[in-house]
């Protein structure tokens, strides 16, 4: 379970936000500029909140009172950034693995191979290639396979379908559902459209100016 | 006429080895950090690039001499004596050329997606491993050129290295002090063919690092059907 409660003071806006994400898809919807970004910069541990605490699981993340700060690469989270952040200069597969090496160390069976993960997102032939190499969606998929093969407790996605044409689109939400499930982790996911918050939601967080307007399942 | 050949690529390499870490490290603090006083610290570590060299060889010689602070410590603590050995001339060559190499490496850490870095440490990754998995590779190209420069900068200095390491056959005599001497002389056969040696040694350093990059960038930049091409001419 997910525990957020952060205030954030930024430019011209100030963040302030708490919810709890137990199972499913929670989605942030907002318009630009509303502060959606920060928050799942905090909760993956990229910027620090001014004040509040973070919890995944009964770990502390961040905690004001108790000035715990995990930094993010001991979080365990997921993260698919907006423009994907592929590395350009490494192939399909090395991008995918990059996060193993260090993971495997620290023990715990893995749910998938690379194989399967690759399999599963329909990216297995483009192993070999360079991001230039690959459409919007396939790039899509790629984040997303690096991202899990970490096998993260908790998986946050900035405006995942946004730079994608409307197949595309509708391919990859399919997609995400059926990877939630398989997974059954907490998906956090930023958006500002409402069609794709009505397909994947299965909680809501309203964001306006920062402010949190309502937090409720999804209808 | 081979003293000076070798002995000035010993001083450039030895300079450039000193230039390529500091400048490394110091650019990379200074793409990613700000700080009161970074415009000040900037500008004191471009000065190099438009003083005069001899300025930079006198200041130099005052910090490095008998009776400077540095070179009062070494002959002091380890009887080491830097002015007029070989070193000087490293420590000469690399004080001019390490604004060539802090530019050239700072505007290719500034243009490294950030992003980049951040979703490696989502992935798990320690900060060094970021930086030489990811900021360190796609810096690269800049990098790369950085050391062209120094390196080509280190082999042609005169003025500094003439002040702070003077003019000794065999011992700090480089390329461009043996052409000056040779010249002032009369021995315009052994200026003419240091000329020569110097002008196809910067021609070729400069050539191959050239081509070696674009080879290199090409596999990822623009991808498969470069790569392809390259393996088949």
């Amino acid at each position: 379970m997910l525990k957020v409660n952060i205030h954030k003071s930024l430019p011209g806006i100030s963040v302030e936000v708490k919810f709890t994400v137990t199972e499913g898809i929670m989605v942030i919807f907002g318009p630009s500029g509303a502060g959606k970004s920060t928050i799942l910069n905090c909760i993956s541990g990229l910027q620090l909140p001014d004040q509040g605490t973070i919890s995944l699981n009964g770990e502390v993340f961040y905690s004001s009172a108790e000035k715990i700060a995990i930094p993010a690469r001991n979080r365990h989270i997921g993260y698919v950034f907006q423009d994907y952040a592929l590395f350009p200069h490494m192939t399909v597969k090395d991008n995918v693995m990059y996060g193993i090496p260090s993971r495997c160390k620290s023990g715990g069976g893995f749910r998938m191979t690379v194989l399967d993960v690759l399999e599963m997102l329909k990216i297995t032939r483009l192993q070999d290639r360079y991001p230039c190499q690959l459409s919007g969606g396939e790039k899509q998929r790629v984040a997303l396979a690096r991202a899990l093969m970490v096998e993260p407790d908790l998986l946050l996605l900035d405006e995942p379908l946004s730079a994608l044409d409307h197949g595309n689109r509708k391919a990859l939400q399919g997609e995400l559902l059926e990877l939630q499930r398989i997974w059954q982790i907490p998906f956090l996911l930023v958006t500002h459209s409402r069609k794709e918050m009505a397909v994947l939601a299965d909680e809501v967080l309203l964001l306006e100016k920062g402010r949190q307007v309502a937090f409720s399942p999804a209808a | 006429m081979l003293e000076p050949i070798l002995l000035s690529l010993k001083v450039a390499i030895a300079a450039v080895v000193v230039v390529f870490f500091v400048g490394l490290a110091i650019a990379r603090t200074m793409a990613r950090k700000e700080f009161f006083g970074k415009n000040v610290v900037e500008s004191l570590i471009i000065l190099p690039m438009v003083l005069p060299p001899t300025v930079l060889g006198y200041g130099l010689l005052i910090l490095l001499g008998k009776r400077g602070p540095i070179g009062h410590f070494l002959l002091e603590s380890f009887d080491l004596q830097l002015v007029f050995t070989w070193w000087a001339a490293v420590i000469a060559s690399a004080v001019v050329s390490f604004p060539l190499m802090y530019q050239s490496a700072k505007a290719a850490f500034a243009g490294v997606d950030l992003t980049l870095e951040q979703a490696a440490r989502t992935l798990g990754a320690k900060e060094l491993r970021i930086f030489l998995t990811i900021t360190l590779p796609l810096a690269w190209p800049g990098i790369l050129a950085g050391l062209v420069l120094s390196f080509a900068r280190a082999l042609g200095e005169f003025g500094a290295t003439l002040m702070v390491a003077g003019n000794i056959p065999g011992k700090t005599q480089t390329i461009p002090l043996a052409i000056y001497f040779a010249v002032e002389s009369g021995d315009t056969d052994v200026a003419r063919n240091l000329v020569l040696v110097i002008t196809l040694m910067s021609f070729a350093t400069v050539f191959w690092l050239n081509w070696w990059s674009r080879r290199k960038l090409q596999v990822w930049k623009k991808g498969g059907a470069s790569h392809a091409e390259s393996e088949h001419p």
